[in-house]
């Protein structure tokens, strides 16, 4: 009865692992998310009308049993990204592939996949429904998909232990009775009870106190061990992002800017938007403040995305190619950048194509 | 008022809340000066009495179900006793603030430049384009890109940096000589957010600023705070010179936060040095140390007393019985306390 | 690896919260202003019920000679009407009418109106666009002149005022659930529903219903006080009850002609409306308060 027991049990047949290890469990091809901006009564007419390009065809994996740490700053769309591979809004192209087979396939269809998928959202107390007790939120899923209500509840009860709340004082009590980082943990349950391969994490410790965060931040790592889970997290915090990632992905206005491994990125950034992020991080070091901002300015808006590399307005590498053409997100050593000066024979006057070309 | 004496001057503040069923002692005798030119950091997590004292000091907390005690002198005013047309010219004038999120601060259907001019003709008799130039100056003053257009655009209208900078000019705008600020950077983006930040010490060093920041970001407080003052369970805890304080933490719940934190020291894939249990209950504080129930450090006669500040040297205080324990602490993390 | 053990631990006892809906209850019997409101509408529900058993005269039992007399005149407690009938018995025997109109045309349209709005907040996008834009139609009348010209079209009887009135709270009703519904659909919690791949109707029952009842609730009880003075309205004009069926409204109606020779006798029938619709008002704010769940 225990949980470890039934994680086994689920991963023999029902996760079938098809492809292997060294298949990636999630593969995005292409993705892209316009929203319609609310139209005038003309523009429903002329069908004019401006869209925001929250995301504008983003590719990337996530491997077996790692975690993928999404960063970027507002309106990059790490958030709509997160949103999509959920399926909560539908994407207006691209494809996404778990473990092999096609999202909304008939050998993977939406309803299943769902399950394999969860999420943990940033807002605890939103998150949760205030009439329903704790462990009617967390058995809520599994019911769902067919479990009886009974053990719904038995395994809610178990996974309330397992995040480190004392199932006799939690299980019936309401949301609005818990505390912030505790809540998050109800949460962190609900999205296991419906034994996940999958989890997304989007900004789930950034509304906690540090201290709490540290908490949730190692119930995460132990259930990952646990129960054999790959996460994506998502977070604007570099410093959590790097303490609990094995690769990032660094996204601005809608496109990946740059993936790696995470010391390699973090030590050895390629992408002027990533240095620039990491030096934006205060220093903790009194003696050695930050004594220039890295980057002027906001995000631009995504309604209107600058041409060519979307960087290229705030990016002190600038060139005029940088504003006509777009870079493709090219791949060497495991790493990938999306920028003119590492793109051979771009024309960038940084570019070392001569490194490259051997 | 001469000028050696500190511009924020704060005497044993305790602030309870009387609306609930049980009062919420939220601020529980706080000492804080903070002088002339000075930034002080007011660190603390949710519920530690940190934006409490701040409001405190522009008497903003509903009058009615708040009971405030102690003594707040901020450059000669004795804010507690202020009569309600004195606080009115006070706020603003004397001290003015910025919150975290400048949507909600400024008003929607104004232009942020009419907002401004507005808040000058109030505290001052100046024609209507005399408080206009002001503005206008007081926009290039805090780095918004032109100018003169921004002034009549909507808080909408502007991006979360713009706004935030925009708040901070309606601030400014009566020259105030103390500058309280709310958490000002917390919605920004970390790009964004470490403008506003040198931009905060800038007008402190240029302007002769008194600022008091809270926030709950270490590293946010570091970059523009010349002393940090911990709060926890509604009292100072620990405060010092910035660089005190981060080297060598003295109060162990200061010594948990540098702990907790998953910075780049940390080693990969190593636990993070949680602090157990959660925040002490407000409506029902325990008799001794607050922290004492999550403390490492804790003996039998933390649990009976609420400690008094010991001094530490060089303006280092901690209220703490075992502060002999805690020396050095950060710099051996490995040995774990007994 | 796991530490659970069901073998050793004792016998579990949950600590239990409240309820929700006890927890209100408890909130309410606290509120002295529910208790008082709630005392008066429970006092007139019971004259209603009783009054054929309880009134001190035959309030159908005209007498030419007696007409118009004073309060307190011989045994006429509140005076008499113009057809010299008692006035307290016909108060009494017209709560009945007055109640009924009151609180039935919007018990169906809580019923209806929830119904429509829920489905139209939900769904979202076209189907909200135009099931809300076919409400507004007759949300853009003024209550009191679409309810009278449906009646006054239907002909008169208290059927058709009673389906009259139902049409007309409808639109109001269907647009506070809807707005209610849109706000909870987009909370995280409704997200985190369909991202376990429940259907939309398990969706709206375990997840929806119990968030927005409440509140439509709240403002159907409030709509109650406008459908009693509506009703009355409707007899005023003659097109809900006629007489000498004894209804509030009506009485008001036909007593007007008294109001300079027995002012205090005129003015009763409407302080028995202004009672109860302030009652009903009082009630349906405390029962907001109380359903804070942060309070």
């Amino acid at each position: 009865m225990s949980i470890g027991m039934s994680v086994e049990h689920i991963g023999a047949d029902i996760h079938g692992d098809r492809g292997g290890p060294a298949q990636p469990l999630l593969s995005v091809r292409g993705l892209v998310k316009h929203f319609d901006l609310k139209k005038g009564f003309l523009e429903t007419l002329t069908g004019g009308g401006k869209v925001v390009r929250a995301v504008d065809g983003v590719d990337f994996e996530v491997l077996k049993g790692e975690t993928l740490g999404v960063v970027g700053e507002s309106g990059c769309g790490k958030s709509t990204t997160a949103r999509l591979l959920m399926h909560l809004i539908d994407p207006s192209a691209g494809e996404i592939v778990f473990d092999g087979e096609t999202v909304g396939s008939a050998a993977l269809p939406l309803r299943e996949y769902r399950r394999q998928v969860q999420m943990v959202f940033q807002d605890s107390y939103s998150s949760l429904n205030p009439r329903l007790t704790i462990q009617d939120s967390i058995a809520f899923g599994p019911q769902v998909h067919g479990v009886p209500r009974r053990e719904a509840i038995t395994r809610a009860r178990d996974l309330l232990a397992r995040v480190g709340l004392e199932p006799r004082r939690f299980a019936e009590r309401w949301p609005h009775e818990l505390s912030g980082g505790q809540r998050q943990r109800v949460n962190i349950a609900r999205a296991l009870a419906s034994e996940p391969r999958l989890v997304i994490l989007d900004e789930a410790v950034s509304a906690l106190d540090k201290s709490v965060e540290a908490q949730v931040l190692n119930l995460l790592m132990d259930l990952k061990d646990e129960f054999g889970l790959t996460y994506l997290f998502i977070s604007h915090d570099l410093h959590v992002v790097r303490y609990i990632s094995d690769r990032v992905m660094v996204m601005y206005l809608g496109k990946v800017a740059e993936t790696g491994p995470a010391e390699a990125l973090f030590d050895d950034p390629l992408h002027p938007y990533t240095r620039a992020l990491l030096s934006s991080m205060p220093s903790m070091d009194p003696d050695r403040r930050t004594e220039e901002a890295p980057l002027a300015g906001d995000p631009p808006n995504p309604i209107d995305p600058p041409p060519g590399c979307r960087f290229h307005t705030r990016c002190p590498f600038a060139e005029p190619v940088c504003a006509e053409r777009v870079p493709a997100l090219e791949e060497r050593a495991g790493r990938q950048a999306a920028c003119l000066i590492h793109e051979a024979d771009a024309g960038h006057s940084r570019n070392p194509t001569a490194i490259y070309a051997a | 008022m001469n000028d050696t004496s500190p511009l924020i001057d704060v005497r044993d503040l305790r602030v309870v809340f009387t609306g609930g069923k049980k009062p919420v002692e939220a601020v529980n005798g706080v000492d804080l000066t903070v002088a002339r030119g000075e930034s002080v950091a007011l660190i603390g997590e949710s519920g530690s009495g940190k934006s409490v004292t701040l409001r405190s000091l522009l008497r903003l907390h509903p009058e009615r179900r708040t009971r405030i005690s102690g003594g707040i002198r901020i450059a000669g005013h004795d804010v507690l006793a202020l009569g309600s047309r004195p606080l009115a010219d006070y706020r603003g004038k004397v001290a003015s603030m910025i919150f975290q999120e400048p949507l909600l601060a400024l008003d929607p259907v104004y232009t942020v430049g009419a907002q401004i001019v507005e808040s000058i003709r109030r505290h001052e008799a100046v024609s209507r384009e005399e408080a206009r130039k002001r503005a206008l100056e007081l926009f290039e003053r805090v780095r918004i890109p032109s100018p003169a257009r921004r002034l009549d655009a909507y808080p909408h209208e502007m991006s979360g940096g713009m706004r935030q900078r925009a708040m901070i000019a309606l601030a400014l705008a009566c020259r105030p000589q103390v500058l309280l600020a709310d958490e000002p950077t917390t919605a920004l983006d970390a790009t964004v957010q470490i403008q506003i930040l040198l931009l905060l010490r800038e007008l402190q060093r240029e302007l002769g600023l008194a600022i008091l920041f809270v926030t709950h970001d270490m590293g946010a407080a570091v970059e523009v705070a010349d002393r940090f003052a911990v709060m926890y369970g509604g009292r100072i805890v620990e405060e010092g010179p910035t660089r005190e304080v981060i080297r060598n933490p003295r109060h162990p719940y200061t010594l948990a936060l540098m702990q907790a934190r998953a910075d780049g020291a940390m080693t990969k894939g190593a636990r993070l040095a949680s602090i157990p249990g959660s925040p002490p209950d407000l409506a029902n504080l325990p008799a001794g140390c607050a922290f004492a129930e999550r403390c490492a450090y804790a003996r039998e006669a933390c649990l009976a007393t609420r400690p008094e500040a010991v001094d530490l040297g060089t303006g280092h205080r901690a209220r703490c019985l075992r502060t002999d324990a805690t020396a050095h602490a950060l710099q051996h993390t490995e040995a774990q306390p007994a | 690896m796991t530490t659970l053990n069901a073998g050793a631990a004792p016998a579990p006892v949950y600590e239990r919260s409240a309820g929700f809906w006890s927890g209100v209850l408890k909130k309410l019997a606290r509120d002295p202003v529910a208790i008082g409101a709630a005392a008066v509408l429970l006092a007139l529900v019971l004259i209603a019920l009783f009054a054929p058993l309880i009134t001190p005269h035959d309030p159908y039992q005209t007498s030419l000679l007696k007409r118009l007399r004073p309060i307190g005149f011989e045994n006429f407690l509140l005076g008499t009407d113009e057809l010299g009938r008692d006035l307290l018995s016909r108060l009494m025997l017209g709560a009945r009418l007055s109640l009924f109109m009151g609180i039935v045309p919007v018990l169906i349209a809580f019923v209806l109106g929830s119904a429509i709005g829920i489905l139209a907040g939900y769904a979202g996008g076209l189907a909200n666009t135009l099931i809300m834009r076919t409400i507004d139609v007759l949300y853009a009348f003024p209550s009191v002149l679409l309810a009278i010209a449906l009646s006054g079209a239907l002909g008169a009887g208290i059927g058709n005022a009673l389906l009259s009135l139902t049409i007309v709270f409808i639109p109001p009703i269907a647009r506070v659930a809807e707005s209610v519904t849109t706000q909870v659909r987009g909370r995280d919690f409704v997200e985190a529903a369909r991202a376990s791949g429940a259907g939309a109707f398990t969706i709206v029952r375990v997840h929806v219903l119990g968030n927005v009842l409440g509140p439509i609730f709240v403002y159907a009880t409030s709509l109650i006080a406008v459908s009693m003075i509506l009703a009355s309205g409707l007899s005023f004009l003659g097109l809900g009850v006629r007489p000498p069926e004894p209804e509030w409204g009506l009485m008001l109606n036909t007593l007007r002609t008294a109001i300079y020779t027995q002012p205090w006798v005129a003015a009763l029938p409407g302080v028995m409306i202004f009672i109860t619709s302030i009652s009903f008002n009082l009630l349906s704010d405390s029962l907001r308060s109380a359903m804070d769940v942060k309070n």
